[in-house]
């Protein structure tokens, strides 16, 4: 195949594009393992909520994606605080697992729920007018939509990554996590803390779930399909490393997007041989530390 | 006392005995949807497709002549290794005589081994590869209700003929997707077109991006998508975002369901060709058949045409069964019945079942409306033509069928 210069970095950006939805969603998984010690399963199910959320406001309240991008992630991080409170807390202390299951069976429930009353085709939902066309870039036609979520993507990120890392709220989380009796004696409400931190999560997810809405169709299984890759992101950046999670996000968008356009037909395992070959070289993730 | 139990035990062997060729020609039916029902073809064939076979037992008024007809569905989730566990076991322990629908084409083509082996019917409905009835055809299998010939020979040929000389193939990367393209470029090359290249991309993709790019970058005139259900729905969906039809190039959707069309909404599927050989508002009885389905289907939608073969597939086996006396519990017998007998239904008019197992209708042309044109919920398609079933389909002479004496 011959390689042309203009092609290849228009895959490039393509793979960018992709890789601010892994950035996003493994964000609010690394927070919530990083914070809650939960392998939230559930994160690919809440996506999806947020895109049907999306489509909920605008066509039975009339509320534009602009309010979208602002409630859904509201409504659907108070849903995930109430499955904190209700489910999540029981299991603080217990191994692993206990969360996994838990919360990969709340997946399977809401995207079974989902699915039963919309079916697997999904819903249409329009880029807003606001974001319609394209620029030609003179080596490809960018539509401005995909433009958006890049940027709007890492502004999240990083404003997330400094919220954690370079507050004091952020301070509070870190160190309630490390020793939770403690910074109770000072009389800091954890458990409340934690409750805000799975909303938040959470509400990563939902958002990411907005964003995505217009790109692909809204679809009971869109999360599903996604959440075993960022899972994978979350693997080989390192468990529960924000910034890690951020990097390794876009990065693996652009090494998926280069192998679309050198040998499609394995796109779509890329990044689990990636992720075999990190584990073998360093088995706590790029950027994990060891335990 | 003793003398009794012994007459007994002697009466229930005489009965026994007597009972023996009963067995072989009862009136007891079970028969197996096989298809996805959770993942990206559940919507076009799925649970729809179990309430057409339901319709079917219920229209055929067997179960009111004594027959006991019992549906039994499963999930093949795509992948041929579990839907041929899920048959195996159905066909074994359950005492499955026919299997409808499968969807799929890697899946079928692997029941189709599976259907002859163990002497059951497979009447499929969902799967589009035209190797059915050619080099994998089968004494149990009929084919239903669309292949990958036709869908080639009606939008294929028309695009080209309309002048879309060169292509560009977005191809699913399995069997259906290989067959699709394989007949296409053999239809294209057949009016003077011309294949430029192609991308094969994994089954159920949600980003078409970097492959559209490379579409686009191709120049083709036309961008055939050789996939089916979400995948064809999300090309078309990102390729208006790439201003590719903006920019001069045609999509063809080679394959494309209603419920892909009502997917995606009639501003971004308005002007597209597709073939099909069913569409609910084609005439009274397409008409009636689609308004009991609405009723009782849980998301309200009109019958694909995947879900309209089913019934009509299953009607047909009926009439075989009816006529033949009882169920004599072997397949390829049924199957030969089926084919002696001229099919005539409400659904897809009156058609033939060829020696290699291809049932043969009419095939239509359709184009998908503007939201302008649209006068009501899943008022989609005008009919541009009508394609003869002796043309849709791939003629005898050219079938490469081990069952066709030459």
């Amino acid at each position: 195949m011959s390689i042309s210069l203009p092609a290849l970095s228009a895959q490039l950006l393509v793979g960018l594009i992709n890789g601010s939805f892994y950035a996003l969603l493994s964000l609010g998984l690394a927070v919530i393992f990083g914070m809650l010690n939960i392998i939230n399963f559930a994160h690919g199910a809440l996506y999806m909520m947020g895109a049907f959320c999306a489509y909920f406001l605008l066509n039975a309240f009339g509320l534009n994606y602009w309010f979208a991008l602002i409630l859904a992630p509201v409504m659907v991080g108070i849903f995930g605080m109430v499955l904190e409170r209700t489910l999540l807390k029981w299991l603080t202390g217990l191994d692993h697992l206990y969360g996994l299951l838990l919360t990969f069976g709340i997946a399977l429930i809401i995207q079974g729920l989902f699915q039963n009353y919309f079916g697997s085709s999904g819903l249409p939902y329009a880029i807003p007018d606001q974001l319609r066309g394209g620029v030609n870039l003179g080596f490809m036609f960018l539509p401005i939509y995909r433009g958006w979520v890049v940027v709007f993507s890492l502004v999240i990120c990083l404003i997330t990554w400094y919220l954690i890392e370079r507050t004091q709220f952020g301070a509070y989380l870190r160190a309630a996590t490390e020793n939770p009796a403690l910074v109770r004696a000072f009389g800091i409400n954890v458990p409340r803390m934690i409750t805000l931190t799975y909303g938040l999560g959470v509400g990563l997810a939902a958002l990411a779930g907005v964003l995505s809405a217009p790109i692909n169709q809204v679809r009971p299984l869109m999360g599903a399909d996604l959440i075993i890759v960022v899972f994978a992101v979350v693997v080989i950046g390192g468990m529960g490393s924000i910034m890690g999670s951020i990097i390794t996000g876009f990065a693996l968008g652009i090494i998926e997007g280069l192998t679309k356009y050198f040998y499609p037909e394995a796109s779509n395992t890329v990044v689990f041989v990636l992720m075999v070959l990190i584990l073998l070289v360093k088995p706590t993730g790029l950027t994990g530390r060891a335990t | 006392m003793k003398k009794r139990a012994v007459a007994f035990l002697l009466g229930t062997v005489a009965a026994l005995s007597v009972a023996g060729p009963a067995v072989a020609m009862d009136k007891v039916v079970k028969i197996g949807v096989l298809n996805d029902q959770s993942g990206l073809y559940a919507d076009l064939a799925g649970t729809g497709s179990v309430l057409a076979a339901q319709m079917a037992v219920e229209d055929s008024g067997l179960t009111k002549k004594g027959w006991k007809i019992d549906i039994v569905s499963g999930d093949h989730q795509n992948k041929p290794d579990i839907g041929v566990n899920i048959a195996r076991q159905w066909i074994d322990v359950d005492k499955v005589d026919v299997l409808a629908d499968v969807p799929t084409s890697s899946v079928a083509l692997a029941i189709n081994n599976l259907a002859k082996e163990k002497n059951v019917v497979l009447l499929d409905s969902g799967a589009g590869t035209s190797d059915l009835t050619n080099k994998q055809c089968s004494p149990n299998t009929i084919h239903w209700t669309y292949d990958t010939y036709m869908l080639a020979h009606g939008t294929g040929t028309a695009l080209t003929k309309s002048g879309g000389k060169t292509w560009f193939f977005l191809t699913a990367d399995y069997a259906f997707g290989a067959a699709l393209e394989r007949d296409t470029t053999a239809a294209i090359k057949a009016a003077s077109g011309k294949v430029v290249g192609g991308v094969k991309h994994p089954l159920n993709t949600s980003d078409f991006s970097s492959f559209l790019l490379q579409a686009q970058a191709s120049k083709a005139n036309v961008i055939g998508l050789a996939n089916a259900g979400g995948d064809t729905v999300n090309a078309i969906k990102q390729a208006s975002e790439f201003g590719i039809v903006s920019g001069g190039q045609k999509l063809a959707g080679l394959l494309m369901f209603i419920s892909d069309i009502h997917a995606l909404g009639l501003q971004a599927a308005k002007g597209l060709n597709l073939t099909s050989t069913f569409y609910w508002n084609l005439n009274d009885g397409t008409r009636a058949f689609s308004k009991r389905f609405q009723e009782r289907i849980k998301t309200h939608a009109v019958p694909t045409m995947v879900q309209a073969g089913v019934y009509s597939s299953l009607m047909h086996y009926f009439k075989a069964l009816d006529k033949l006396g009882g169920n004599p519990h072997d397949g390829a017998k049924v199957v030969a019945e089926m084919k002696s007998m001229p099919v005539i239904d409400p659904l897809f008019g009156k058609g033939k079942i060829e020696p290699n197992g291809r049932n043969i209708h009419d095939a239509y042309l359709f184009e998908v409306k503007s939201p302008a044109e649209s006068k009501g919920a899943w008022d989609y398609y005008k009919l541009v033509a009508t394609i003869p079933g002796d043309e849709a389909f791939t003629p005898l002479d050219k079938s490469t069928c081990s069952l066709l004496k030459k």
